[in-house]
């Protein structure tokens, strides 16, 4: 590649990139890629896992390797770190509304505290009622927590907060 | 800094998230109910990925590959205290190593965060958050069974109070103790027992369990001395990985 390389396009190339196991939310508006650095033509992504146990982190960092590439990136360099850890404060807006429209209760905001409380009477993404219980804090991958609502009587599935 | 004290303490770490985090998978289809095989499986899965951020941490400072250290040791040379290589045997005994070694682990953990040694304060502050929700699940359960029928707390008693001398294991002083404090990495074991026995009796005396009698802690796991539990998980741990060892975990 030729021409310089412009960090805007990157980002909007980068929003490519979802999240493998829920395909609506993309990294960056995840919060999981922290840092994009163009320097030399060199392309530099920081990623951070939203679980350290996370197992799809080797290939979400190959994904965004493959993305740029696919748009004549060769010199990337991804690297993973915990220097600006991931919260689930760092969703943004437009991720929240992607995981809300998935069927996933979006997490609260918090002050970096989850107690019990905050789990409690989570909005049902299904009617919008917070006649709402924990369930278990453990669903089936480690992000998620299952709940019940007592309005709609659904089951549903909420990003827990972190 | 003193590097073979920082090693030592970040080998015990890691290796009790290992360990525990393989018998909690064990639970994997074997739980009470679904949802507690769930949360068991998950926990496991945090334990282990934790386990290897710090094996990562140490590779950076010289050690071997992550997934070398983990799974191709022996027994000896594993640093975890004994409590967490106990056989899982019934629900309420691996319920209450979870609750004894999480209390801990969550203070261990919490105590990191403002360790003078950067890359382990930074993936503590990262870990603290997770292990809420483990501290969280052990609560609830404690607190649930603790107070509902004779059988529940009988079963509960009777695992706290065997497995109360391995729980004091897992403060076992290192070598390095003094070292590790001046330097500022992390303030002890024995600050870290003290805090762990006031949360315990805390939530205990929040059910109708009762502190058991103090007695002799089982030390020597730190030092690679094991009970006959330890090798044989090792020997079915390491199977998988030699089978395919560039096998993702
Ligand atoms: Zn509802």
């Amino acid at each position: 590649m030729n021409e310089v390389i412009n960090k805007e396009q990157v980002l909007d190339w980068l929003d490519e990139v979802k999240d493998p196991e829920i395909p609506v939310i993309s990294l960056i508006d995840l919060g999981v890629i922290t840092n994009v650095d163009i320097t030399d033509n060199k392309v530099t992504v920081d990623m951070t896992p939203t679980f350290v146990g996370c197992p799809a982190m080797d290939y979400m960092k190959q994904d965004v390797v493959d993305v740029l590439t696919k748009h004549g990136v060769d010199n990337v360099e991804v690297n993973i770190s915990f220097k600006e850890s991931w919260n689930s404060n760092k969703i943004t807006d437009k991720g929240r509304k992607a995981l809300h429209d998935f069927g996933l209760a979006p997490p609260p905001k918090h002050n970096l505290q989850v107690d019990i409380d905050i789990l409690e009477h989570v909005e049902c993404p299904n009617c919008g009622s917070d006649n709402t219980i924990l369930k278990t804090p453990f669903g089936p991958t480690a992000c998620r927590s299952i709940h019940h609502c007592d309005s709609c009587h659904e089951t549903f599935e909420q990003f827990k907060p972190l | 800094m003193n590097q073979t004290a920082l090693k030592e303490l970040l080998y015990k770490i890691a290796d009790d998230q290992l360990i525990l985090g393989h018998r909690n998978s064990e639970w994997t289809g074997m739980g009470p109910l679904l949802e507690e095989d769930i949360a068991f499986s998950s926990m496991a899965q945090d334990k282990v990925g934790q386990s290897h951020a710090i094996y990562q941490i140490l590779h950076e400072i010289g050690e071997g590959e992550p997934d070398q250290v983990a799974f191709m040791r022996n027994a000896e040379q594993f640093h975890n205290c004994q409590m967490v290589e106990l056989p899982n045997g019934e629900y309420d005994f691996s319920l209450m190593r979870h609750f004894l070694y999480d209390t801990a682990e969550a203070i261990r953990f919490d105590m990191l965060t403002k360790s003078s040694y950067e890359p382990l304060a930074l993936l503590a502050k990262k870990i603290q958050g997770e292990l809420r929700y483990h501290t969280m699940h052990a609560k609830t359960w404690i607190k649930q069974l603790g107070t509902a029928t004779e059988e529940s707390k009988s079963r509960l008693q009777t695992s706290f109070n065997e497995l109360f001398p391995y729980a004091l294991g897992m403060f076992e002083q290192s070598p390095y103790e003094n070292d590790i404090i001046a330097d500022g990495i992390f303030p002890g074991e024995e600050a870290l027992k003290e805090k762990w026995m006031a949360r315990v009796e805390e939530i205990i005396g929040q059910t109708d369990l009762k502190m058991p009698e103090v007695s002799e802690a089982k030390l020597g796991g730190r030092k690679g001395e094991h009970t006959e539990y330890l090798q044989p998980l090792l020997d079915e741990m390491s199977e998988v990985f030699k089978i395919d060892p560039t096998a993702d975990w």
